[in-house]
């Protein structure tokens, strides 16, 4: 019971705290926000504001938006790539390792996440490791500032940083295919190709579902990546939109607004795996 | 765990005996390689991070000697005497130690509550518990910034709105875990204690409860190394140099040519979680013996 108070005050109310400054009023003289809170008074000039900022004349929200989704696009496409690999292996061919690789690919969870930046920071400095080892250490005249406004390093910190939240699920889901059913597959003549396509595949769905919903979602709100990695405009994110409207004062209800539209957009994957994640808790 | 290696070795074995052409062990072998290179990308970095919280120069790239200048010995920059770095990794663990506290008991009453009561109430609860382990952490974070910041609440920006933010966007954690346990446990224990005499809080208090131990064990673990990591409810969250924590501080100044002192308090966090997990492990493993539980703690993680 005290729970379930504690999750109305503190859960539902600031959502819907959200609600009131993104459809609240503008102060006339300070531009600041003003939140309303009867629904039916709601406005939607904060709202107008952000859509004319995202495709209006002045669509200067646009870029980053776009920049959001790809990003995400490749770094979800890299998560599975490298994860995929590494799961099937640890839930099939680890053998008696298996436990020891575990505990490893579960241990950057234990670690920091600022922490697994600050690393990246350190050996992409101009003086770093990344730079010695790229110019042999001084014979080649390779200077590259990998930290300022780089995509690539972005999207790789982006992949460094959420690839173990793939791995995990694609690993539980990996592990419980059971093996004589592979073996089944090959005794009815399937070829190496044809088990992993409509054997493995088939069945691991479930898992790759999870794990991109599971990357996918922190990444769109994510905006420290590339504050440590980039910290250029050049690559910000929808992430740093809304940051930077929050930490900017008066910005509020652009951020409440743009922060309802994001979550609007998300709610449909993030209900699907509330769901399916109650539903097959109800089943085991 | 040692079930699940012989059933694949056995598999294996099998499949040599077949002899099928594709010969497993060379695709074992490539897919060894990958995971190999994929462990040395993930830890390395870090172990590197870790080091250069050695060094006794101030470069965070270029090795000049052991020291434990920046722990101990340098009279302004190191983490002991360096008070804005002390406080971090003193009030990062501090909110630790008071989410852990307050959240493990709340989210097992709140699992215990949504397994009896059946209705439109604990549903609802149990979907809201479940939508706030995927929310995005920004929209509980700043909804919970405008809530402070509009509505009078008895409580200002700092420690207790970390502590409150912490705690709501933690429950999820011991509800989950402690629930799947008690599905698994299932009525039988209860109700053959009532048998026996028990009153129904006596049942849960002196049977149920200790069969929860390793769940409630476990998520208290989870808690409290989720917490140290934390970033963006802190940060809104945050009032002060006070309230900083050490993933603000790492990001407040990583991009501000920072001493190695910085990869110090980083350490001391991830040293104090390890430490966690692995006193959690050994006695998870003392108490999990014979209750079938192998397997929960890796389940759950998974689930996250």
């Amino acid at each position: 019971m005290p729970a379930i108070a504690w999750m109305a005050v503190f859960f539902l109310i600031p959502l819907y705290v959200v609600l009131c400054v993104a459809f609240g009023k503008v102060d006339p003289v300070f531009r600041s926000a003003i939140p309303v809170w009867n629904p039916l008074e709601w406005s939607f000039t904060q709202l107008a504001i952000v859509v004319d900022r995202l495709v209006g004349p002045d669509n200067f929200y646009l870029p980053p938006v776009l920049r959001t989704i790809a990003y995400v696009v490749i770094a979800v496409a890299a998560c599975l790539l490298i994860a995929f690999p590494v799961a099937w292996f640890t839930a099939r061919h680890a053998g008696s390792h298996k436990a020891l690789v575990l505990t490893l690919l579960v241990a950057p969870f234990w670690i920091s996440y600022m922490m697994r930046m600050l690393a990246w920071v350190n050996l992409l400095q101009n003086d770093g490791w990344v730079n010695k080892i790229i110019s042999l250490n001084g014979l080649l005249p390779t200077e590259q500032a990998w930290l300022s406004g780089r995509p690539t390093t972005v999207i790789l910190g982006l992949i460094y940083g959420y690839v173990p939240y793939m791995i995990l699920p694609l690993f539980a889901a990996l592990d419980r295919i059971s093996p004589s059913l592979l073996e089944a597959a090959r005794d009815l003549g399937a070829g190496g190709f044809d088990v992993f396509r409509r054997v493995i595949l088939p069945m691991s769905i479930p898992g790759v579902a999870a794990g991109m919903l599971l990357v996918c979602l922190p990444m769109m709100g994510d905006y420290f990546t590339n504050d440590l990695l980039s910290g250029s405009p050049g690559t910000s994110m929808i992430g740093n939109l809304i940051n930077n409207s929050i930490t900017t004062p008066g910005q509020s209800g652009q951020a409440a607004a743009l922060l309802l539209i994001v979550l609007v957009v998300l709610s449909a994957p993030m209900i699907w795996y509330t769901r399916s994640t109650a539903r097959s808790e109800v089943r085991s | 765990m040692s079930g699940m290696t012989t059933v694949t070795d056995e598999a294996n074995a099998l499949s040599h005996v077949h002899s099928t052409p594709d010969n497993a062990p060379r695709k074992s072998y490539t897919l060894a390689t990958i995971t190999f290179i994929y462990l040395l990308w993930s830890l390395v970095p870090v172990a590197i991070a870790v080091l250069f919280s050695f060094n006794s120069g101030r470069s965070r790239s270029v090795w000049q000697g052991f020291s434990l200048r920046w722990y101990i010995w340098d009279p302004e920059g190191s983490v002991l005497h360096n008070e804005s770095l002390r406080s971090a990794v003193v009030h990062t663990l501090v909110l630790g130690v008071i989410t852990t506290a307050i959240v493990v008991p709340l989210g097992v009453l709140f699992a215990l509550a949504l397994d009896r009561w059946r209705g439109r109430v604990p549903s609802g609860a149990s979907f809201a518990v479940l939508l706030s382990f995927v929310v995005p952490e920004i929209a509980l974070a700043i909804g919970l910034l405008f809530m402070i910041t509009w509505l009078a609440t008895p409580f200002e920006l700092g420690t207790t709105a970390q502590v409150i933010g912490l705690i709501t966007f933690q429950l999820s954690y011991p509800v989950v875990i402690v629930r799947a346990r008690l599905l698994t446990i299932g009525t039988h224990y209860e109700e053959a204690a009532r048998d026996l005499g028990a009153s129904p809080l006596g049942a849960v208090r002196r049977v149920l409860l200790p069969m929860l131990y390793p769940a409630i064990f476990v998520s208290a673990i989870l808690v409290f190394a989720d917490v140290l990591d934390n970033f963006v409810l802190v940060r809104y969250l945050s009032a002060n140099a006070a309230s900083e924590t050490t993933s603000m501080k790492i990001y407040n100044t990583a991009r501000a040519a920072p001493t190695p002192a910085l990869n110090a308090i980083a350490t001391l966090i991830l040293l104090a979680s390890f430490a966690v997990v692995i006193v959690g492990y050994l006695a998870y493993r003392k108490w999990g013996r014979g209750q079938g539980e192998e397997g929960t703690g890796l389940g759950s993680m998974a689930a996250m």
